[in-house]
């Protein structure tokens, strides 16, 4: 265990320089651009872009969780709600999937800031009882209005989506859209943490009171995290839909939430790397161990108890990174005198 | 109809009073939400429904061997998810510590049991009606049963000196330390007390309904805990009160607005609760000190 920590603080030590990121980076995207023609097994592939699915779920969840600081077990409500209005839109109006998808993840932005409004003064389990409470009424609306969403049987022949004319229909053309997404989701995150927003939501979720007397609007903060996660899950269950090509009221369940909290515990709360490992793990590991994949749900359970016990912090800690940054500044001022 | 309405949701309400009981108990001791209290109740209705259909055994004796079951399940719950947890963000840490053992129950009933609804018949149902009035024997027993246990713990927490020391940690864990007080055996005592009328509960309303699924502590304990938010959780009578208001509320809207939303309606209540009033009906408003 002590090895591994161990490992883990030097990974995390490690700093680039320019041209080494440079360098890194063309190789990213070397790898992304032949992995389709290097994975030929479609079966490995699809695994592939669920857990890219879930890595940017888990980034929108840990965006309300680790960043605003506000627990929701209700992400399910607003990843369905964006993947039922994108195919509605598609499918009733024959709109293409991009202005669908951005006409629902607007729409979903706003409705998550409908329910964060009356919730702002509602501490943690309140406030994942309450997302919960939605989260099911949602489910529950969507199983029993036949005639908007078909109720239980769901919804098939979703369209693929078209780019100036290039149908995207295939494995391999879908593995290009999410991983153009990842990389979008993961810049964003990261450029929104380091900016004014994502610092004085940092400082929000930290302590409120010490926030607002620095003259931070905690009430803002809090609407724009879940507005912005909202939003961002919203995105992923559109392109959920297109590409799985049809969906149903049993994707968006009560289990799918606590899927999602407990890949933002497992990879660390607060974290855009510890996000991306712990949906790739979570997604993958089952996949892998057939055998057991049965219990899946009972690990994923087991797992969330035994985290909290002896690392609440996750595998990719956010607090343990900023403390090496610090650390590291400090040793480089050292130096200077 | 408004009647039989009403009496089918004080019936139910009174279901949900007592698992509503459980979550506020321990609310007022540890100011967590103990996720697992539900799933405590759905094993221990299992473990009825085996010891009644494998063992057939009288129904007194298994009721009270499964009560006895819940409430040995329910510390060990405190014992492995909660006692151990003592990080910074303790609050944080806790939810989805107790989250998780919720899907862990969950699930491992899935596992053993199967996923299916399962029939539970223990007692054979009569009905008897007076002047466009139906109430079955079945539904008499669970009124008493609830009395009963309601005046049990009554007397438990008001009159005994367990239950003053657990009302004395309610009030302060580390006065009540100071004090002489066993803390950490009363903790586990309210969380035995909780899941032992969980366990009743859960027979209650798995042979009430007839059907026991490893996923019925999800909604069951939802309803509850909206009830015990309601009335104001940490509260005893509040939480009483609440369950029987639940109960009302969703056997009136059942009926008189839409039985596909039959589930909908606690959620409703609670959202409107928590936005209107956090504290509850009976709760003692709670102000943080900066």
């Amino acid at each position: 265990m002590n090895k591994v920590k161990d490992l883990l603080k030097t990974i995390k030590s490690i700093r680039f320089t320019k041209w080494q990121k440079m360098i890194f980076l063309i190789a990213l995207i070397g790898l992304i651009v032949s992995a389709p023609y290097i994975i030929t097994d479609n079966y490995i592939l699809h695994i592939v872009i669920l857990c890219s699915i879930y890595a940017c779920l888990t980034l929108s969840l840990n965006m309300i969780i680790g960043w605003s600081g506000q627990f929701s077990l209700g992400h399910v409500c607003l990843y369905g709600m964006g993947a039922y209005i994108t195919t509605l839109l598609m499918t009733q109006t024959g709109m293409n999937f991009f202005p669908a998808t951005i006409l629902s993840t607007a729409f979903t932005s706003g409705f998550a800031m409908l329910l964060c409004l009356p919730t702002l003064k509602l501490r943690g389990d309140y406030l994942a009882v309450i997302t919960l409470g939605f989260g099911e009424v949602f489910r529950l609306f969507l199983t029993n209005s036949v005639s908007i969403t078909r109720g239980p049987a769901g919804i098939p022949n979703i369209p693929d989506p078209v780019i100036f004319g290039y149908v995207i229909s295939s494995k391999q053309a879908y593995f290009y859209f999410v991983a153009l997404i990842v990389i979008l989701f993961v810049v964003f995150m990261k450029r929104f943490n380091n900016s004014g927003f994502g610092m004085a939501m940092i400082v929000v979720n930290e302590d409120d009171i010490a926030a607002t007397a620095l003259g931070i609007n905690v009430k803002k903060y809090k609407l724009l995290g879940f507005a912005l996660g909202g939003g961002m899950a919203a995105f992923m269950g559109s392109f959920y839909a297109v590409y799985m090509g049809m969906i149903s009221p049993t994707s968006f369940a009560y289990a799918e939430s606590i899927k999602m909290v407990s890949m933002v515990v497992l990879g660390g709360i607060g974290s855009i790397p510890g996000s991306i490992l712990g949906a790739v793990l979570l997604t993958a590991l089952p996949e892998v161990l057939r055998a057991f994949s049965e219990y899946r749900m009972v690990i994923y359970g087991a797992l969330m108890v035994v985290m909290m016990i002896f690392r609440p912090e996750g595998i990719w800690s956010r607090s343990s990174r900023m403390l090496n940054e610090y650390k590291i500044k400090a040793f480089e001022n050292y130096k200077k005198k | 109809m408004f009647f039989q309405h009403l009496l089918n949701g004080i019936i139910v309400g009174g279901i949900y009073a007592m698992v509503a009981l459980g979550y506020s108990m321990v609310y007022g001791v540890l100011q967590i939400v103990n996720w697992a209290h539900a799933d405590v109740l759905m094993f221990a209705t299992f473990i009825g429904l085996l010891l009644t259909t494998y063992l057939k055994m009288p129904v007194f004796a298994m009721v009270l061997l499964v009560a006895l079951f819940a409430s040995v399940l329910g510390m060990s719950v405190e014992r492995v998810a909660y006692r151990p947890i003592k990080s910074g963000n303790r609050k944080m840490a806790v939810l989805v510590s107790a989250l998780g053992m919720s899907t862990f129950l969950q699930n491992l009933a899935q596992l053993i049991f199967g996923s299916g609804t399962r029939q539970f018949k223990a007692i054979e149902s009569k009905s008897f009606s007076f002047s466009g009035f139906t109430i079955t024997n079945l539904q008499i027993l669970i009124l008493v049963v609830t009395s009963v246990m309601l005046l049990i713990l009554y007397i438990l927490v008001y009159r005994t000196k367990i239950g003053i020391a657990m009302r004395a940690c309610s009030v302060s864990v580390d006065n009540a330390k100071l004090m002489g007080i066993n803390t950490n055996l009363i903790i586990s005592g309210t969380f035995g007390v909780g899941a032992f009328m969980a366990g009743v509960a859960g027979i209650l309303i798995g042979v009430y309904y007839s059907a026991v699924y490893p996923t019925m502590g999800y909604l069951l304990g939802m309803k509850a805990f909206a009830a015990a938010i309601l009335g104001g959780i940490g509260s005893i009578p509040g939480a009483v009160f609440g369950g029987f208001i639940i109960g009302t509320i969703e056997s009136l809207g059942a009926g008189y607005i839409s039985s596909a939303y039959r589930d909908a309606f606690a959620f409703f209540v609670m959202i409107l609760i928590l936005v209107v009033r956090p504290s509850g009906l009976m709760g003692a408003k709670h102000i943080d000190k900066v």
